[in-house]
């Protein structure tokens, strides 16, 4: 009995899961509705929009959202993408499904009080239905992305607490880091006094923590030219249209 | 000489017991805990964010949709009546508590839907920029509900798990009797799915 409610629970799982395309890029054209030239252009803004405020701002669009409400497609997207910085969630996704018809703007838990779910409509109504319904795909997701930045820049009072809240993090100091300071302290005394100790350490504790570091990814960017999300997370902020 | 290496020996050991407590998931139900009550109070923080757009959206529709007073006023209560039921985090093991705030949020849910409703038959307040913007928070709202019911759900099933999986049940019959199973949502109609605000 518990073996088979165990299996079906394991098909549920695995019904759930959706085939998420990778992040590949800022601009991940699955459909293939973006031109390469329209694409460069975006991508480059939304580099710039990065390097400038820390905002991951990415693009998808896919072929299908596989039965999906856009909604909670987005929203496992961006989840599984991290997009926007771990601390601030800075994160915004602009998702086009042009098959199903539908567009949606999902902002990180950081930015629900700049870019609103009311603003993120008018976006949606004024910028990039209009020219979705023509056909032209390109226009209508480039202008989008250029009014989500505007929002996203031209908030005043955010860009002043901006560097000071920089320094703060800075500035103070972490309770457990001075837990992993005594630690540390308490570990090379260890080694010192007892010889016990030290080769226990060697040999068992030192072999785990190696093994165990390889299996474990670091997350965050990477150092080299890929591109990769920071960690953040989203809450379903944002709007959706369709056209 | 001697006296020092026992304390020595003693302080190793204790602070190996307490790694190996901790290795073998001491820490898990606790942490298990604090999630699925954090996401509880996101759920109930959201509920608590579509009552407080409410007031605003029931009197723009009444400017224009006046005659439709028995809509506006079994929103006005059932909104009334949903801000009354809360549930504090230690009462989420009581499933009745649980179920009632649903009830009362999900009445509330199919007032809301009515009154969007019949709002459909008003053109004048279709394209008032209050009610849409009023719209669009709403339909945002419903969907960050969606979020953290689903979230909630998830965090409660991996702390019922480990309450009742091994090693967890080792736990939870010694340290941790007091736990229990936290109640979950049960599905309801278009629990999953928010509901269609659409024009």
């Amino acid at each position: 009995m518990a073996i088979v409610f165990a299996a079906l629970l394991c098909t549920i799982a695995t019904a759930l899961s959706l085939n998420l395309p990778s992040l590949s890029g800022r601009v991940v054209d699955q459909a293939n509705i973006v031109q390469p030239s329209t694409r460069n252009a975006i991508e480059q803004k939304l580099a710039d929009l990065e390097t400038k405020s820390g905002i991951q701002l990415v693009v998808a669009t896919v072929p299908s959202l596989e039965g999906q409400e856009i909604e909670p497609y987005a929203n496992e997207l961006f989840r599984n993408w991290k997009l926007g910085e771990k601390t601030k969630n800075n994160g915004v996704l602009l998702l086009v499904a042009p098959n199903e018809r539908r567009v949606r703007i999902e902002a990180g838990y950081g930015l629900e009080g700049t870019l609103t779910d009311a603003l993120s409509k008018v976006i949606i109504a004024n910028a990039m239905t209009p020219r979705f319904k023509a056909g032209d795909f390109g226009d209508g997701i480039s202008h989008g992305v250029d009014d989500i930045i505007t929002v996203l820049t031209t908030d005043a009072s955010e860009w002043q607490q901006r560097p000071s809240l920089r320094l703060d993090n800075q500035q103070t100091a972490d309770p457990i880091s001075w837990i992993l300071i005594a630690a540390l302290i308490a570990l090379i005394t260890l080694l010192v006094v007892s010889p016990g100790f030290r080769w226990f350490f060697l040999n068992v504790v030192l072999n785990i923590l190696i093994s165990s570091g390889r299996s474990t990814s670091s997350g965050g960017f990477s150092g080299g030219g890929g591109f990769s999300g920071g960690g953040g997370s989203s809450g379903g902020g944002g709007a959706s249209g369709s056209w | 000489m001697n006296m020092s290496m026992a304390r020595v020996r003693s302080i190793f050991t204790a602070t190996l017991l307490g790694l190996t407590v901790a290795g073998c998931g001491y820490n898990t139900i606790p942490t298990y805990e604090e999630q699925a009550k954090a996401k509880w109070a996101d759920v109930q923080n959201n509920y608590q964010r579509r009552a407080d757009l409410i007031p605003n959206l029931v009197s723009t529709v009444q400017g224009y949709a006046k005659q439709e007073k028995d809509v506006l006023t079994s929103v006005i209560e059932a909104r009334a009546k949903a801000t009354q039921v809360r549930v504090d985090v230690s009462q989420l093991t009581d499933p009745d508590k649980v179920k009632q705030f649903q009830d009362a949020q999900n009445q509330l849910s199919g007032a809301l839907g009515r009154l969007i409703a019949v709002s459909e038959n008003y053109p004048e307040l279709k394209s008032n920029q209050n009610f849409l913007a009023l719209q669009s928070q709403l339909e945002g709202t419903e969907n960050r509900i969606a979020v953290a019911r689903r979230d909630y759900i998830e965090a409660v099933r991996a702390y019922n798990t480990e309450l009742r999986t091994f090693p967890g049940v080792l736990w939870a019959s010694t340290f941790f009797r007091s736990n229990k199973p936290m109640a979950e949502f049960t599905a309801s109609e278009n629990a999953d799915k928010p509901p269609q605000v659409k024009f």
